[in-house]
């Protein structure tokens, strides 16, 4: 099963990119998935534009219409190193310096002619979804693109779990949001009647698929880890945050995901990197924060130059938490929906996801903690410093804290944060040391 | 020129809401709190709570909205980052030093993820204060939206009614709106007299009456209001050769004392501004008979204030507050401020400012901190700005 694939990248200097084969498979479905995109307007596709967290996919599939994610779309950007050009677009036309920079790539995307990655343009979304879920500038967001898009809005609110509990009256308000609001506004506009059965079919999809996931993201218990969590994670989450949760491809990607690494798990292999097979597992980590898309595979080459793997990762768990159980439940359609939104990681308070991070370095055994805090997420940033006092005190683990940006590359500094990482492998060490000395 | 027959009122009064305003120790709260066994008193962050059910148990809902240019911030910065707004650092600080020691609760409104995520901070950094993040519904429907907002303020009552020991009567909320109705009246005509003579109103002492109404117990406001107005009325200020702008963006952060008196100072008279919006967040009387709750719910989704952190179901309305603000109170121009760093404010300023280009209406932007001392470039800016409205106007 166990398959590599290089990959010549067309960026100077010329390189051959190890993938494994679920790395190919995954690019394959997503650029197929950009082909029915942009194919939109030949084949009469629906478009609805929606956000990676609180991504209702399984509703968005019962009305024929094709999921488009702004966020998915700055993240290419990213990768391609084109979100530079598009963040300094979106600031000429007097948006500000201080503001998420996913929402100024899409924007500056769109004033530069709104090119998909496969070279072809988007077609305008004939519906936003305002899936408004544990990030308040989502909420803007799509105001601005209503602004220019001029199209149909539907808003979702999800209530945020301050107190670290889902609440009747939650699941009560969003599930009647979504009967009286969401669905028969996207009947009208898909010009589809909903159909429950359809959505429970697409339900039980997912569950499966989610169940491979977590497999697989629990892979990484294993020493060495089969995977990386972080960095390969983000390959990992793409089809099910994405426009594939609930179809038959996303439950053959995670089945075939899942055999690659359990095959990789057998022969006590560690994760493939860029640069092929990762050499012997020295140190063990957990990440907190989303990554530097524009210097992907530079910040990636940092850790397993190093010998550190990422076990566990929270961005991993940004378009739904699946690893403590929750899978979308067939029977309770609605409330399914919205137990998803609301648990999805950045819509739990501040203790929930420490103690999330906590388990995960119990759990995974992991060496401390990670947190690439970034720029302009204020959704992730704000309270990153408490919340890594808090897991060292609670875990007598080390625990470091880097900083860039999502897609600006003007905030990504490769010297500093290489400084940081070696210094705090040297602080593992000595902890270690430490420890055998004591022991 | 006529003079006031006591001239020195309003001067004894601005002076008095300024000393509220510079004790970052809050000393007329722990007073209040002093004076009577078993008093509470329960904080809140901008933008808006329902201040009714604070009061209704008795106890005093008390504004905190950082800690100003006065405040030094030795721990707080050590719980944010450079790129993270200045009011959360402030307000921790507010906390770890004591000087809110004596807040029995905390309210974390729903306005942005800064301060959504701080309400999860001061659980954690003070587990013996009840703290409470307050989720409003961005659906307005009263079926959908409404029915959640009404469980919101359910469980908030419930809550207060078992910190005081004795659960929140209808008729201790029915009062307690009657007193708010009566306090958001006098600061609509405190706003209205200064749209009127915006000389005879200063920003800054408007904006230290209205603050005021953050420390001290409502019936006490409400009587200060009442003396301010009849004082500024009766006192004759000079008017100057200003142009009236509209300020908006300070709904959270608030800037230092100085740059609102620098903007009148180089030329701008504020004639309506996004302030402490919580003291006419409602925008007309809550009604009294019937369920209370309701009548606070009912009010919150129909007649409240638009503010970037609300979500604008109708696009055609987009801004539009905005524009009616500048016809009903004759504005020349708008200064948008806003934090750095201030998610809602910079997200949605390039959306208003587009429906100020269509409507015509002139519009300059900056930025500040809590903390700004340099207000010569904002005087420039400003100062540039009225006087490039009042050569529009001349022509």
């Amino acid at each position: 099963m166990t398959t590599q694939t290089k990959v010549v990248t067309s960026r100077a200097p010329v390189k051959e990119v190890v993938k494994d084969a679920s790395m190919v498979k995954q690019k394959a479905m997503m650029a197929a998935h950009y082909d029915r995109l942009t194919s939109a307007p030949e084949t009469g596709d629906k478009v609805a534009a929606t956000f990676v967290p609180g991504n209702l996919n399984e509703l968005i599939m019962c009305f024929d219409l094709l999921n488009n994610l702004p966020e998915v779309n700055a993240i290419q950007n990213g990768l391609r190193r084109t979100s530079g050009s598009f963040v300094l677009e979106a600031e000429k036309i007097g948006h500000s310096e201080d503001v998420c920079t996913y929402v100024k790539s899409d924007l500056g995307m769109m004033a530069k002619g709104n090119i998909a990655p496969n070279g072809k343009k988007f077609p305008d979304p004939d519906v936003l979804l305002l899936s408004y879920t544990g990030c308040f500038t989502f909420m803007k967001w799509f105001e601005l693109l209503r602004e220019q898009y001029k199209c149909e809005t539907i808003m979702l609110h999800t209530p945020y779990m301050g107190d670290g509990k889902i609440t009747k009256n939650m699941i009560d308000y969003m599930v009647k949001q979504l009967k009286d609001e969401v669905i028969p506004t996207l009947e009208r506009v898909s010009g589809v009647k909903f159909d429950i059965d359809r959505l429970r079919e697409h339900l039980k999809q997912s569950t499966k698929a989610e169940d491979d996931l977590v497999r697989v993201l629990q892979s990484a218990k294993t020493k060495p880890s089969p995977i990386d969590a972080y960095f390969g994670g983000i390959y990992y989450i793409g089809p099910i945050f994405g426009a594939f949760r609930g179809t038959e491809d996303a439950v053959d990607y995670y089945r075939f995901l899942r055999e690659e690494v359990e095959e990789r798990l057998a022969k006590g292999l560690g994760p493939v990197t860029p640069d092929g097979d990762m050499g012997k597992e020295k140190y063990r980590l957990v990440v907190e924060g989303p990554p530097n898309y524009t210097s992907f595979r530079q910040f990636w080459k940092m850790f397993y130059d190093e010998g550190a793997v990422i076990v566990a990762s929270s961005y991993t768990k940004v378009g739904g938490v699946y690893d403590f159980g929750f899978r979308h439940d067939p029977d309770k359609p609605l409330e399914t929906l919205a137990e998803y939104c609301l648990g999805v990681y950045t819509n739990r308070s501040l203790p929930m996801r420490i103690d999330m991070l906590v388990n995960y370095i119990n759990e995974y055994e992991a060496d401390g903690l990670l947190i690439n805090s970034i720029k302009s997420c204020n959704s992730f940033s704000a309270g990153q410093l408490l919340m890594m006092r808090e897991v060292e005190k609670r875990t007598g683990k080390p625990a470091a804290f880097v900083e860039s940006d999502l897609v600006d590359p003007r905030y990504f500094s490769a010297a500093n944060i290489k400084n940081r990482l070696e210094s705090y492998f040297q602080m593992i060490d000595q902890k270690r040391a430490g420890v055998d000395a004591a022991a | 020129m006529a003079t006031s027959l006591n001239p020195s009122a309003t001067a004894d009064i601005v002076e008095r809401a300024n000393a509220l305003f510079a004790d970052l120790s809050f000393t007329s709260a722990r007073r209040w709190k002093a004076a009577e066994p078993g008093r509470k008193v329960i904080g809140y962050m901008p933008i808006y709570v329902p201040r009714e059910i604070i009061h209704a148990a008795g106890m005093l809902p008390l504004g905190i909205v950082g800690g100003g240019d006065q405040l030094e911030v030795i721990h707080g910065d050590a719980y944010y980052q450079s790129y993270i707004c200045r009011i959360p650092r402030s307000t921790i600080e507010l906390g770890v030093s004591g000087r809110i020691d004596f807040v029995d609760g905390m309210l974390f409104p729903s306005i942005c993820d800064v301060i959504r995520n701080l309400s999860g901070m001061w659980k954690m950094m003070f587990p013996h204060v009840y703290s409470r993040y307050f989720d409003v519904p961005q659906n307005y429907r009263d079926d959908i939206g409404g029915n959640f907002y009404v469980n919101e303020l359910t469980d908030l009552r419930h809550d207060l009614g078992e910190l005081r020991g004795k659960p929140i009567t209808d008729d201790e909320l029915r009062e307690s709106i009657a007193a708010y109705n009566e306090n958001r009246r006098l600061v609509r005509d405190l706003y209205a007299f200064r749209t009127e003579r915006p000389w005879q109103a200063p920003a800054a002492e408007v904006y230290l009456m209205v603050r005021a109404g953050l420390v001290l117990p409502v019936e006490e406001h409400s009587t200060m209001l009442r003396e301010y107005l009849a004082a500024a009325r009766a006192e004759e200020r000079p008017m100057r050769d200003n142009c009236r702008i509209v300020l908006t963006g300070m709904f959270c952060e608030q800037p230092p004392l100085n740059l609102i008196k620098s903007l009148e100072l180089s030329g701008c008279y504020v004639v309506d501004d996004d302030l402490l919006l919580v003291t006419r967040w409602l925008t007309g009387d809550v009604a009294i008979e019937g369920d209370p709750l309701q009548n606070l719910s009912l009010a919150f989704l129909h007649h409240s204030e638009s503010t970037a952190a609300k979500y604008e179901p109708d696009q055609k309305e987009k801004g539009q507050h905005l524009v009616r603000a500048v016809k009903r109170t004759a504005a020349e121009g708008v200064i948008f401020a806003a934090p750095s760093f201030c998610d809602p404010a910079l997200l949605e300023r390039p959306m208003l400012q587009h429906v100020l280009k269509e409507a015509g209406i002139p519009y300059i932007a900056f930025k500040y901190a809590e903390n700004s001392g340099q207000m010569q470039p904002i005087r420039e800016q400003a100062g540039t700005f009225a006087d490039s409205i009042k050569l529009w106007s001349a022509a």
